[in-house]
């Protein structure tokens, strides 16, 4: 018996080891999704970008943390008069991660690559408007548009234009090579992807040695893991309703931030009698946005009255434009001639903002007269039935993508809504790059879409970071997919 | 015994092809796009179509039903959509999570629960019966879910002995693998153990009841001998019937348990291949899995003859 004892304690001590303790250079980021792969030049994926975006590769340029265009590596560019040159002049001295010399021939391959007949990019839009890319010396690369487009240097900064090397690229799956700050050093598929310190950085240097994403797919999990001190991170947590209790605890911080992500009813303008204007905009009177944040599964969000982050400068609140009203939308609704109601049916994806908030979209529309029938369907249900097919009257969806509202402009879009006054504004955008005119059309565009009462458009779907109170520079916003573990590092 | 084997075999063959048909046109029929999923919203179509050539989803049916079989038959599982690796690999990426998780859950719920049944047995209707049955009951219908989430709390959270989930792998070592593995084994193992536990119970008792127990202890064979060594051995079919089916359970079952401690499993691995419609991943593992449920099924028809010899004379 004598023996057992310190055996026993030994073995105690080894569990209890490893826990205890959190390295400062270290860090555990809890990621809800897995990617994929790690190649975001060939893929949709959030998850994707969540890991590698900005840490692990980088583009011409970047979006900083309020959405902002910043030089990365490109250190400055100049623009032609007509809008139609870009020459990028790129840093000095930047090496892959596999030790290959970074120079113009790279900037050129990747976005050759990226906009080739073959090419699997997720974002294909991106490059329409380049017709050349020439490496005019080993720092110069010129870009040459075949029309001009305004946010042609934002559109550079997403994870979908960053820059690889002809060498890895076809690597770049399972073993990415990047220029980042952070370089890849193993992934644990369905359990963790870790990113080390690059040492040879071309930039300032990351105060972290070691990143490791944790996958965590359980919003059950995520409080424990927290809790334990196995994760030290959730940029989006998944568990919104368990907050309060993470809340009042001092050891973790709660930061409630914004997406991209525009949360919409999404309505079929192309079917009968969605097309009518009066049946939308009475749809639009019925629908009280509180109560739907209230239900949405987190109960956080901001309110918008179009397609447009509140977070962007060139957000105009026009959630006003139709206001809860639900006697104006009997009236409409008998004016346009449904006295005797509507019914429709409302497609559910799987997020909770969808199915528990669509649970309150439909009671609120049967208040005037709109009966829905809910199917709730599978997220590559989704995507055919409704987005491909446009089989559907309605269904709730958040927008995930930044500066989106030219969506509405898309022909044979799932939404089926044409305005050539809309498409007027768009394309002018598209050939603007002053700053202050492009917020004005990006306003006039918010408000015919508005008036238009196109959609439902609920809210600004929350970003939930809870992280280590001790953990500095984790961004608040994400106004793109990403992680950006650049500035982070722990207090002392 | 030979041909009671060959015979055995012979079926496990046409069900693992009846299998193979059922899956391949249930994956078929199944909605969604799998190039759109890896794309998303933003896709053009050009990209798309691009993507379905790569993937191969542009081959007919038949043609893709025969390659896929042909590449089976050679271990060629062909390469999964989403990860574009080979399904084999990420198969056996996931076994050495799955498999060490079912034998140590399987171990523990026998351990636990074939003494339990047969103590139960021995006093039926006494006190000991009572409190180990009532147990029993409450662990089949705690849903093993909760139970984990209690666990993680007691001993991850809040005590701090293991880790609150997560898989490090084996690479550092057998101590760190082993420890992720602790709680959600016993949160597999107790409802298992808690039905393993009952069945044995009521087998033994209708073994009790038989003459030759009687006889046994008529001839003045001590008690204990009896039950441990006359009684348990003729008990056993039945419980080597659940034992089967819960190995079966335990390798594809976890979906749940593997979510809430995260762990990359073969449940998991199903789970999020059909949300993305990786179909030749779905496909890969579930002809595995009916694989080793024939596999288990045969194991357990010799383990029937084994401890049943009018079985083998039949055969």
């Amino acid at each position: 018996m004598k023996i057992i004892v310190p055996v026993l304690a030994a073995a105690a001590i080894a569990l209890a080891s490893g826990t205890a303790f959190a390295q400062r250079a270290d860090v555990v980021i809890g990621v809800v999704l897995e990617p994929p792969h790690l190649d975001p030049t060939a893929g949709a994926a959030a998850a994707i970008d969540e890991i590698v975006y900005a840490n692990l590769f980088e583009g011409l340029t970047k979006i900083g943390p309020t959405g902002e265009v910043l030089p990365a590596l490109a250190e400055s560019w100049e623009i032609s008069e007509d809008g139609l040159t870009y020459t990028f002049k790129l840093h000095e001295g930047v090496k892959f991660h596999d030790g290959a010399e970074f120079s113009s021939a790279d900037v050129k391959f990747s976005l050759d690559r990226a906009r080739a007949e073959d090419s699997t990019n997720a974002q294909k839009g991106l490059f329409a408007a380049i017709e050349n890319v020439e490496a005019t010396d080993p720092t110069t690369v010129t870009v040459t548009l075949s029309r001009p487009q305004g946010s042609f240097l934002y559109n550079m900064g997403w994870g979908d234009a960053v820059i690889v090397s002809e060498a890895s690229a076809a690597g770049n799956m399972e073993t990415p090579v990047g220029t980042g700050p952070f370089k890849f050093d193993s992934w644990a598929k369905g359990s963790s992807v870790v990113l080390v310190k690059n040492p040879d950085y071309w930039g300032e240097a990351v105060a972290l040695e070691r990143a490791e994403f944790r996958i965590v797919p359980d919003a059950a999990a995520a409080i424990p893991a927290l809790l334990s001190g196995d994760v030290h991170a959730f940029p989006q947590m998944p568990a919104g309703d368990a907050l309060a209790q993470i809340q009042s605890d001092p050891r973790f911080e709660v930061v409630i931030g914004s997406t991209e992500g525009e949360t919409l009813l999404s309505i079929n303008n192309g079917k009968e009698p969605f097309d009518k204007l009066e049946v939308r905009q009475a749809i639009a009177h019925a629908l009280n946005r509180e109560e739907i944040i209230a239900g949405n599964g987190s109960g956080l969000g901001t309110p918008i009255g179009s397609h447009f982050s509140p977070a962007n400068a060139a957000y105009v609140d026009l959630t006003d434009t139709y206001p809860y009203d639900p006697e104006k939308a009997k009236q409409l609704l008998a004016d346009a001639g449904f006295a005797d109601g509507i019914s429709a049916t409302l497609k559910l994806p799987p997020p909770p903002y969808a199915r528990e908030g669509g649970q309150v979209i439909a009671s609120q529309l049967r208040r005037v007269g709109i009966e829905l029938e809910i199917i709730p369907v599978e997220w590559a249900d989704w995507l055919s039935q409704v987005f491909t097919e446009k089989d559907y009257d309605f269904t709730v969806i958040s927008h995930t993508e930044p500066n989106d509202i030219d969506i509405y402009s898309r022909p044979d879009y799932y939404f089926d809504y044409q305005n050539e006054e809309f498409n007027a504004v768009i394309a002018e955008l598209d050939a603007t790059s002053d700053e202050e005119k492009r917020n004005e059309l990006y306003g006039q565009a918010q408000r015919i879409l508005a008036e238009d009462a196109v959609v439902g458009f609920l809210f600004q779907l929350p970003k939930i970071g809870v992280w280590d109170a001790k953990l500095e520079g984790m961004w608040e916003n994400s106004p793109i997919q990403a992680t950006d573990l650049t500035q982070v590092k722990w207090a002392e | 015994m030979t041909i009671f084997l060959l015979k055995r075999v012979i079926i496990g063959f046409v069900t693992l092809l009846v299998a193979s048909v059922v899956v391949f046109s249930i994956m078929e029929i199944l909605p969604g796009d799998p190039a759109r999923i890896m794309l998303g919203m933003n896709a053009t179509p050009e990209a798309l179509a691009t993507l379905r050539e790569q993937m191969g989803l542009n081959v007919p049916l038949l043609e893709r039903y025969v390659n896929w079989i042909a590449g089976m038959a050679v271990g060629d599982f062909g390469n999964s959509y989403t990860y574009r690796s080979p399904v084999i690999d990420l198969i056996a990426e996931r076994a050495i999570v799955s498999l060490p998780l079912a034998v140590i859950s399987l171990v523990l719920s026998t351990v636990i629960a074939i003494p339990v049944g047969i103590f139960a047995a021995a006093r039926r209707g006494r006190l000991g019966d009572t409190v180990s049955m009532g147990t029993a009951q409450i662990g089949v219908a705690i849903p093993n879910f909760w139970f984990a989430l209690l666990l993680i709390y007691v001993f991850a959270v809040w005590l701090r002995l293991v880790p609150a989930g997560g898989f490090p792998g084996w690479t550092g070592g057998i101590w760190p693998g082993i420890k992720a593995l602790i709680l959600p084994s016993i949160a597999l193992a107790l409802p298992q153990a808690a039905i393993l536990a009952r069945v044995t119970r009521s087998a033994m008792l209708e073994v009790l009841g038989e003459d030759y127990i009687r006889t046994a202890r008529a001839k003045g064979m001590p008690r204990r001998y009896v039950l441990w060594r006359h009684a348990l051995r003729n008990a056993m079919i039945p419980v080597l019937t659940i034992l089967g089916l819960q190995f079966a359970f335990l390798l594809a079952g976890t979906i749940i348990i593997e979510n809430v401690f995260y762990l990359p499993g073969l449940g998991r691995l199903v789970f999020q291949a059909i949300t993305q419609r990786d179909l030749i991943v779905v496909e890969g593992v579930v002809m595995l899995l009916v694989a080793s449920v024939v596999l288990i099924n045969i194991l357990v028809d010799i383990a029937y003859a084994m401890v049943d010899p009018r079985l083998r004379a039949r055969a």
